[in-house]
């Protein structure tokens, strides 16, 4: 059997990703302290929990409707009208999905035809490029760079527009550099998009997770843009329910209806037990979010400084909860860096290669730990550095 | 909002620069709360937590509850306040329920123990009852867990 013939050359051609790549290099070592969790390190709250044992006990265990609870898409409609002001037909509008990555790729695959460019800020989550490219559009990467705090700027778009520019990713807050976009900022993007037929696919998973005295904003609350936006969101992030896989997408009719064919023939609809625990989560959780975000803004204050005063200088992260410390005063790529560090202290960070070009020079940090193993992990990378100046 | 108690009660070792940034303050104003709170008499010292059992192997740790018929005056004050001055007594506590004062004896073995309780306790004028529980095994303590942080489940990288 030649299973090279046989697989996809879409698929084929996409490779792992680099997360995956350096956990493999990490999996050989024993006793490793990782800062490379992209996942909150609390449990789930217990209210949404019990919601979900609650449906349990009572049975709850048939398909739901394709585009999910009504009365979790109409949570998700009052949630999103109440944090950002934005209104949504929960009928029409709203789908729930299996996490936010789903919803990405039903975007893609219900917007793209074989040629359709899909603009994408690195660095970025690895999923982007791959799944544009298994929906047969052609990613096109735009780098973001440190001297802007890793924003996109209107400049950055408009090199790269053309005539085949279908999509463009706003990926923020951001992982892997923990940037946000600011209201201002959105206001030039959307600037450039209004003239045009570019639909933006808006990733706001980390969007609880915006620190200091400014909330999230949505691309989708700029004049003229709710129209030409596709709002990703979900509860992963926010509300520490990686494991329950649940997301949603809010997207004007037109789009929202494609993008359910594919969600329908190929999901037919998010786990059940999981809507009714996220219904609980929008309806009852807003001291839990509020309790965990605080907890996350005292730990990046901390990471940050730490690294600052290592010398790896961190530019300040305004949302999720990742850093993005640069770590070129070594003289390493960072590969380099992260396998001699694992090697020499048991530590695991991620290479900002993994996310993109653009990220070489730098380090993911998840600062998703307790206050007492980041400090751990800071210790050891102080002694790793200061072997480094010893030679 | 985890206030600055919050964070001295989890772990009282940390430096005012860290607890600084932790709360998004300078670390003279940790300095200045601390010294206040110090002053104020809401913080009264400051301790290690021990694993006595594995510092001594044959430390022993008992929970001794008393039955005192209070007095006129003063009520439980001053038998309290006597207990309270040997040093093998670690704490002293007044409790609701069916008996009066709760008290922690440290010692370097079991008779030491027994005989404190029952020559210098039990004697004490107004004690109508003592029942000693020696402290067999510890789990948790002041919020710390015996057995290290709960194993963290997440796959490595993500």
């Amino acid at each position: 059997m030649d299973y090279d013939k046989l697989i996809s050359d879409r698929v084929r051609d996409v490779k792992f990703s680099g997360i995956r790549k350096f956990f493999d290099i990490a999996a050989t070592v024993e006793n490793v302290i990782s800062l490379s969790i992209g996942e909150p390190d609390f449990k789930t709250p217990w209210n949404i929990r019990k919601e979900a044992i609650k449906a349990l006990e009572k049975g709850k265990t048939t398909y739901t409707a394709n585009s999910g609870l009504i009365q979790l898409r109409r949570a998700i409609a009052d949630y999103t009208e109440r944090k950002n002001g934005l209104k949504y037909d929960p009928d029409k509008e709203i789908v729930v999905t299996v996490g936010g990555s789903e919803a990405i790729d039903c975007a893609f695959r219900a917007l793209l035809n074989p040629g359709d460019e899909v603009l994408i800020p690195e660095p970025s989550f690895v999923c982007y490029a791959p799944l544009v490219s298994i929906a047969g559009g052609t990613p096109v990467i735009v780098e973001t760079k440190l001297e802007n705090n890793f924003k996109l700027t209107a400049e950055e778009i408009k090199e790269k527009l053309t005539d085949k520019t279908k999509i463009l990713v706003l990926p923020y807050p951001n992982n892997p550099t923990g940037a946000v976009m600011r209201r201002g900022e959105l206001e030039k993007i959307a600037e450039v998009l209004r003239g045009t037929d570019v639909i933006v696919v808006s990733d706001e998973i980390y969007g609880e997770l915006t620190y200091g005295d400014e909330r999230h904003v949505s691309i989708a609350e700029i004049d003229g843009m709710q129209e030409r936006t596709v709002l990703i969101n979900g509860f992963s992030k926010a509300f520490s329910m990686t494991g329950w896989r649940m997301g949603y997408f809010a997207a004007p009719e037109p789009v929202a209806v494609q993008m359910l064919k594919i969600h329908q023939y190929g999901i037919m609809c998010s786990p059940t037990v999981s809507q009714y625990a996220a219904v609980a989560a929008l309806l009852e959780c807003d001291d839990d979010v509020q309790h965990m975000k605080e907890e996350y803004d005292a730990r990046r204050r901390f990471v940050v400084k730490g690294f600052n005063e290592l010398g790896l200088t961190c530019f300040e992260p305004e949302g999720a909860f990742y850093a993005f410390p640069c770590i070129k005063s070594t003289g390493m790529s960072s590969l380099e860096f992260c396998t001699k560090l694992l090697q020499a202290k048991k530590v695991a960070i991620v290479p900002g290669d993994a996310f993109g070009e653009s990220g070489e020079g730098f380090v993911r940090v998840s600062y998703a730990y307790s206050l007492a193993h980041l400090n751990t992990a800071l210790e050891r990378i102080g002694e790793f550095l200061d072997e480094l100046k010893k030679g | 909002m985890k206030t600055l108690v919050d964070l001295l009660r989890e772990n009282a070792r940390m430096s005012d620069e860290q607890l600084a940034t932790i709360l998004g303050i300078t670390a003279e104003e940790v300095a200045r709360q601390i010294k206040q709170l110090e002053d104020d008499g809401m913080i009264i010292g400051y301790s290690a937590i021990i694993n006595e059992e594995k510092l001594n192997k044959n430390a022993v740790t008992a929970f001794i509850e008393l039955r005192v018929s209070p007095e006129v005056e003063c009520g439980y004050d001053d038998v309290a306040q006597i207990i309270a001055q040997y040093e093998e007594v670690d704490t002293v506590q007044l409790m609701s329920g069916s008996f009066d004062l709760a008290v922690i004896i440290r010692g370097t073995n079991l008779r030491e123990v027994a005989m404190f309780v029952s020559d210098r306790l039990a004697t004490l004028d107004g004690v109508l009852s003592t029942t000693t529980h020696f402290i067999l095994e510890r789990y948790k303590e002041k919020g710390v867990n015996f057995a290290g942080e709960s194993v963290d489940e997440r796959s490595l990288i993500s």
